[in-house]
Formats: structure tokens, sequence, C-alpha cells
């Protein structure tokens, strides 16, 4: 790229943080916010139409929708809930570790973040592999145990749980891909690359898109786990 | 567009001397072409590839062509038939139109109409380049092992329980290319609101903007929908997760709502970049403001809205209610409405203008007339009574081809034409250009105007014979013939547009005389665009009659007669041969 730095009239490689094509840190922290809700406004839509798919099969199959959900163990749901809520709380606080230039502090919060989504996926792991057990994935021998269905339609259960296998794995993508994001912004932190610690905005960045996984699982937990009684 | 510099001790932009190094020759290594983070390189990467894409597209197309000319078909059986016309519909769809103008021209322009080194996110910009790769390349892995039989809408069932093709390996492909896409989309509108040079308003943006950014608007919106769903058909092909199983109560059709919820916004990722290429060619080649402005712009916002409300029309024979298939209807119809907005302000635009009838001109002036007949039969598709009839005909065929190759592709090839100066610092032969941009439109009319008239008596679509009907057979040799001539016609520029890397002569910065911030950097271009960010001062199309009347006046004050030019060329002759 040394024909950039030569075809430049003005003066600005002093900043290590800034790129090339950017005319001062404003512009380019203003892009990258900017960018990132473009980004999560692909993600609503994303996810928008499973939630659009599962409320249509709701509303068709209420009731063995209701029957087939009450095998799924709510308090792990809730613990997970809490569990993200929390990281959640700890993102922010990342964050404005970052502000104030904290290195030990962001290290810190994003450090029980990781801790807590990897203790969301090992619960998460739990929850599945007894689903497992109780042949209720999809596919050929979903439901021969036909106790855990609680009477509701195989068929209408089989929806069920394809929509419940179907969000929640990608949520959980989401949540792995997250896991590494922020790997990838401790070991900046770490090596006081200038990257992160010239501004809080790469953090920030990290920081919307975990608040964004945590959303998305707000929405799945009461859709999945705490149905009323039709 | 008046332009000076932030620096006051270079007088104007347009004065900066032409640099030695430019994008193209700053570095010859292969490495600093498939690691560049530069947009007018990857924009020219883009170009290589979906010209590859086109050409295998193109191939299919001549092989359904071919099939047809016979009632009883004779080369293909049945099933390599699907296989043909879906490889047709799904490379042409994803590989091509869909990536062929933002990605190729978009990506070019975007910056340097605005005024910017680079795209917001350069290396965004690349990893989509790559995306596009890995996804074509699933596609073409999956094709050439077996193929699809599904066509390239992959409703199901055909596509989840009934296709013991490759569906899976070429979903997960298009599902890549998808994100290709959007990180593009990112890309055009971050680059839009924050890289805009100083004084660059949104007014002052030229209409190729307007339309890139309703463009962005559009793929971020409207892709990661159609990804999920066939997300969904992946998963049910390969974790047996259920979503649109029919026989365990869920709803196939279901399916074709989310898929044409993108899939209808989808044409207009086509052909949204395609006005906006159309508004800076009949504004220069007609040297003259264009019409209505504002209009123009905001009717490619208004398209960009409105598309999303009109998926319904591809399904008033699948299920839907009655009152349902009247609201579509209606909001299809409204479509019309910015639409030929924008064909009247282009008109309007030739009116009194100062036409020059270059080969970008030919495109454009071809666009207008294909473009208003694709658009008017699309009202008859969009009309519930008329819709019954000829849905799943060749005339529907025929619509969405006079739409997406008279209009997209006409649009691309204009596009390509005007700004190849600029691209490549070469210029093209004119005279054959220009000839082959007539061939392009009447090829392209022989084509798919017998189809509108063989789908209205009944051809329907997606067979690959008619014996029960042979009085088609002329309709359709029409139709082989022009398809024919319509391939020449693509084969032409990329012979003399390749010849011309090496041989054409050496382009001005402005070779067209026209306006706006792309011409008033070098051709090609350097690496950071400008040596000096400009500084925006006035609107885009402020061609002065005035001036231009002088200037044509001084233009024609210093060419030398013909007659006297040959003579001082064939003394130089002369004297060489001493």
């Amino acid at each position: 790229m040394a024909a950039i730095a030569s075809d430049h009239g003005h003066g600005h490689g002093h900043d290590e943080a800034l790129h090339h094509q950017f005319e001062d840190m404003e512009q380019q922290n203003d892009s990258y916010i900017v960018g990132m809700w473009t980004f999560l406004v692909t993600e609503v839509m994303f996810f928008g139409a499973l939630f659009l798919i599962y409320t249509l099969y709701r509303s068709m199959y209420q009731l063995d929708f209701y029957l087939a959900h009450k095998v799924l163990d709510t308090r792990m749901g809730m613990i997970n809930t809490f569990v993200l809520l929390f990281s959640s709380f700890t993102v922010a606080m990342s964050v404005r570790f970052a502000q104030l230039q904290n290195r030990m502090g962001v290290l810190a919060m994003l450090g029980i973040t990781q801790i807590c989504a990897g203790t969301f996926m090992v619960i998460k792991y739990f929850e599945y592999q007894e689903k497992f057990g109780h042949h209720l994935y999809p596919g050929p021998g979903f439901g021969s145990s036909p106790s855990y269905l609680n009477g509701a339609s195989p068929n209408f259960a089989q929806l069920y749980f394809g929509l419940y296998f179907g969000m929640t794995g990608l949520h959980g993508l989401h949540v792995l891909i997250g896991m590494i994001v922020i790997g990838y912004l401790m070991a900046k932190w770490w090596r006081n690359s200038p990257m992160v610690t010239k501004d809080y905005i790469p953090t920030e960045l990290v920081g919307l898109y975990w608040h964004f996984v945590d959303l998305v699982w707000i929405f799945l937990f009461p859709l999945m786990y705490l149905m009323p009684k039709p | 567009m008046s332009a000076i510099p932030a620096d006051p001790n270079v007088t104007a932009v347009s004065a900066t001397p032409r640099t030695e190094t430019n994008y193209l020759n700053a570095d010859w290594s292969i490495k600093s072409w498939l690691l560049t983070g530069d947009h007018k390189r990857i924009g020219i990467l883009y170009l290589v590839t979906v010209s590859f894409f086109f050409f295998l597209g193109s191939i299919a197309a001549g092989l359904i062509r071919y099939e047809l000319t016979a009632p009883a078909g004779f080369i293909l059986e049945s099933e390599t038939y699907n296989k043909v016309f879906s490889a047709h519909g799904i490379i042409m769809v994803f590989l091509f139109l869909i990536v062929a103008i933002p990605a190729i021209l978009g990506n070019f322009l975007l910056p340097l109409m605005i005024g910017a080194r680079d795209m917001a996110f350069p290396r965004l910009n690349l990893l989509s380049w790559y995306l596009f790769m890995i996804g074509g390349a699933c596609i073409m892995g999956g094709m050439i092992n077996g193929g699809v039989d599904s066509g390239w809408t992959f409703y199901v069932p055909y596509s989840s329980m009934y296709a013991n093709s490759n569906v899976t390996m070429v979903l997960t492909g298009i599902f890549i290319a998808g994100f290709s896409s959007i990180t593009t989309g990112i890309n055009f509108i971050v680059t839009t609101h924050k890289m805009r040079a100083p004084g660059m308003t949104w007014f002052r943006l030229p209409l190729m903007v307007w339309a890139l950014y309703a463009t962005g608007v559009v793929i971020i919106l409207g892709t990661p929908v159609v990804a999920v769903t066939l997300l969904c058909i992946i998963f049910e092909r390969v974790f047996h997760l259920p979503i649109f199983s029919a026989e365990l109560g869920g709803d196939p059709v279901l399916f074709q709502h989310l898929f044409w919820f993108y899939s209808h916004p989808a044409v207009y990722i086509m052909i949204l970049p395609a006005f906006g290429v159309q508004s800076e060619l009949i504004a220069n080649f007609a040297r003259k403001r264009v019409f209505g402005y504002h209009l123009i712009a905001f009717s490619s916002l208004a398209i960009a809205g409105l598309g999303f409300l009109v998926w319904g029309h591809h399904m008033f024979i699948s299920s839907e209610s009655m009152y349902q298939g009247v609201v579509f209807s209606l909001i299809s119809f409204l479509v019309a409405i910015p639409s030929a907005i924008k064909v009247f302000n282009w008109t309007a635009t030739l009116y009194k203008g100062n036409i020059r009838l270059q080969t970008p001109m030919i495109y454009a002036l071809g666009f207008i007339g294909l473009f208003t007949i694709g658009g008017l039969t699309g009202l008859f598709l969009g009309c519930l009574g008329t819709d019954v009839h000829l849905t799943n005909t060749y005339f529907i065929v025929a619509h969405f081809h006079y739409v997406m190759v008279g209009g997209a592709v006409t649009a691309f090839l204009g596009g390509l034409h005007y700004w190849w100066p600029k691209m490549t610092g070469r210029l093209y032969p004119e005279s054959i250009a220009k000839w082959n941009a007539v061939l392009v439109f009447i090829g392209f009319n022989l084509t798919f105007f017998p189809q509108f008239i063989v789908g209205f008596m009944g051809m329907p679509r997606r067979y690959h014979y008619y014996y029960f009907a042979p009085e088609f057979q002329p309709y359709h040799i029409m139709s082989t013939l022009g398809s024919t001539v319509l391939a020449l016609s693509f084969i032409i520029p990329g012979l003399y547009l390749t010849r011309s890397l090496t041989k054409g002569a050496k382009a001005s910065a402005n070779p067209w005389g026209a306006h706006g911030l792309e011409w008033e950097t070098s051709s090609p271009p350097p690496t950071s665009n400008f040596l000096q960010i400009p500084v925006v001062l006035d609107e885009v199309y402020d061609f002065d009659p005035v001036t231009e009347h002088e200037q044509d006046k001084a233009a024609q004050a210093l060419e030398v007669p013909s007659y006297l030019s040959n003579e001082a060329k064939s003394i130089e002759s002369e004297k060489e041969k001493r």
C-alpha cells in the first residue's frame, strides 16, 4: 500500500488507529457506528423472518405448541436469561472502562462476559442433550417416547421442536461468534493495541453486537419457555 | 461541477497533473490484486468474475433456446432441461444481475462520485468479493455435480422433499453469496452517509448515488430474510428440522411468501442501479440538467419502499385470498408511479437537449423503450384478471426479460462503455460499438417480443416441448434466431473491449466532457482517487446551455478540416518511410 501513502498530499498518518480512507477519527468512528447499526438491522431482519414463522405456526397450533413446550426446563431457561442479562451489564461496564482508558477494567469485564457466555452454552448443551435423550429431535424416531410429548400431536410438536432447535441453534451460533469476537477484542486490549486503546469505539461495537445477541434471547425465552395455557 | 481543493495553493482539481502511477499500474503482482482494499480494483475483480458467470448463464440460455426450436424438443431430456433452465435462472439472478451493476459499477464509482478516498470499509468490501467467489464456487460445484431441477425459486416441497439433486450445495452457495450482497449494501449505505466530500450535500449527489443508496437499503432489508428462508430448507434437508413440511402441518405457501418478500425487492436491486446509470447517461449525452432531479431521487427511494409491499403479486394463484390479491394488486400498480416518473423525466431531459448519439446514449435510449414495454406488461400481470391467464406462460418470461435484459443489461452495457475510459484509461472503438449497440437492440427484441405473443397464445413456461401446439414453432424459431444475434452482440463488446486494453487510444481525464467528480481526477484514477479531496460548490448536472454552445464552437474552430489532416498524415507517413 505504498502507493496510497505517496499519493496522500495531506499529513494525517500520525494517528495509528486512523485508516487511510478517512479524514479524521470522528469520521471513522461515525462510520463504524453507522455500519454496526446497519449490520444489526440485517440481523433483525434475519431473526425477524424466523419469529414470523414461529408466530404463524403458534397461532395455528396453539394447544399443541403449549403441550409440547411443557417439556422444556423453565428453570434452566431462566438461569440462562439471568446469565445473559448479567453479561450485558458487564459488557456495558467494559465500554465504560474503555472510555476511562482503564485497561485492566476492560479485560476483567470482558473476561466475566466470556464466562457468562460459556455458562450459557454449557447450560444449553445440557438442555439439548436432555431433549435428544427424550427423542424430541425432529426426524425419524421423533416422539418414540410419547410420554414426553404431553399429549401434543407428534406432527405439530415436531414443528415446534423444529423451530426450537432452529432458532435457539442459530442464537447459540451467534453466542459462539460473539465469544470469538470478544476473545479477539480481549487479545487486542491485552497487547495494548492502539486500535482499541486509542478510542473506545471498537469496544462499543462489540458491545452493541453482544446486546443484540442478548436481546434475541430476551424474545426467545418467553416465546419458547413461557406459554400461557390457550 | 465546480470544485476547488481545500488547499488554496493548488488552483483547480482538474488542473492536477496526470500522475504516472494509477490504481492499475501501482503494483502488478497478483497478491496486490487478491489482497487489495481498493474499491476500484475490487470493481475490476467483480467485472472479470461476473462476466465469466454471465458467459456460463448464457450457454444455459442458448441450450434452452436451441431445444425449443422443435415442438418435440430434440437435444435435452425433460430432467436435463429442468436442470438447464434452473442453472440459467440461478446463475443469472444470483451471480450476474444482483451483482452486476452494484458490485462492478457501483463499487468503482460510488467513492469517486462523492469525492471519497475509498469505501468506508475496504476490507469488508474485499470480503464481499471472496464471499461471492465462495458462493459462486458452491453453486457451480452443485451444478457440475448433477445440477438442481427446482428452478431458481426453490419452491418447497420441490426443493425439500422431492428433489434428489444438489439443492443443499447450491442453496449454501446462494446463502454465502447473499452475505456478499449484504456487505456491499452496508458499505454503500455507510459510504453515502459518512464519506461525502465537503460541500457534497444530499441534493448535490449524482442520481447514480441516490440509486445505489436505495439499492443498499433494499439489500440490507431483503437479503437476510431470503437467507434465513433458504437456510430453513437446508435445515430441513440436512438436519431434518421441519419448517415448511406440509405433511406435518407446516405451510409451504409460507415459503413462497418469505421467498418473494426478498425476491420481489431483488428485482429492484437489479433495476435501481440501472436507473442510476440511465440518469447519468441521459444527462451527459443530452447535455442538459436532468429534468426533475428531486423527483428522480425520491422515486428511487419510493421504489425501494413500495417494493417491499408487493410480493403477493407473484402468488395470485397460490391460494391467496381474494382480498389479499386485491391489496397486493393495488400496491403493485402504485409502483408504476415512481417508475413512470423516471421515464417521463428522462424523456423531458431529452427535450431540447443537445443530443449526442454516442454508444452509451444509444444504449440509454434503447433502455427507455425496452423498460417501458417491460414495465407496462408488468401491469398486465399485476392485474388480477389477466394474471390468471398469463401467469406461468412465456408472457411472464418475456416481461421479466424485458426488464432484466432490456433494462438492467442494457444499462450495464451503456454504463460500462461510458465509464470504460475512466476504469481502464483507454478508449474503445466508437463506430463498431455504436453498431453493436443497435445490434443488441435488434437481437433483444427479436428474442423476446415473439415470446409475448406465444405466451399470450398459451405457451407455458418451463416446458421443454410443445408438440400439443405446433403452431407455436415460428415464434420459437424467431426467438432462437434473435438469441443468436443477441449472443453475438454480447461477444463483440467482449472482444473489442478486451482489445482496447492494449490497443485502444489513451483516454483523457474527461473524454465525454461530462460533469461529475469522477471525471475530475485522472483516467485511470490514482489509488487514493483524488490528489486533493475536492470541495463541492454546485450541483452535479450544471450543464449551462451558453457555455455548451461556446464549447461546441471552440471545438469546431479547433478542428482541422479532414482533407488537411489527411494530407498531414500522408506527409508524416512518407517521412517515416524515408
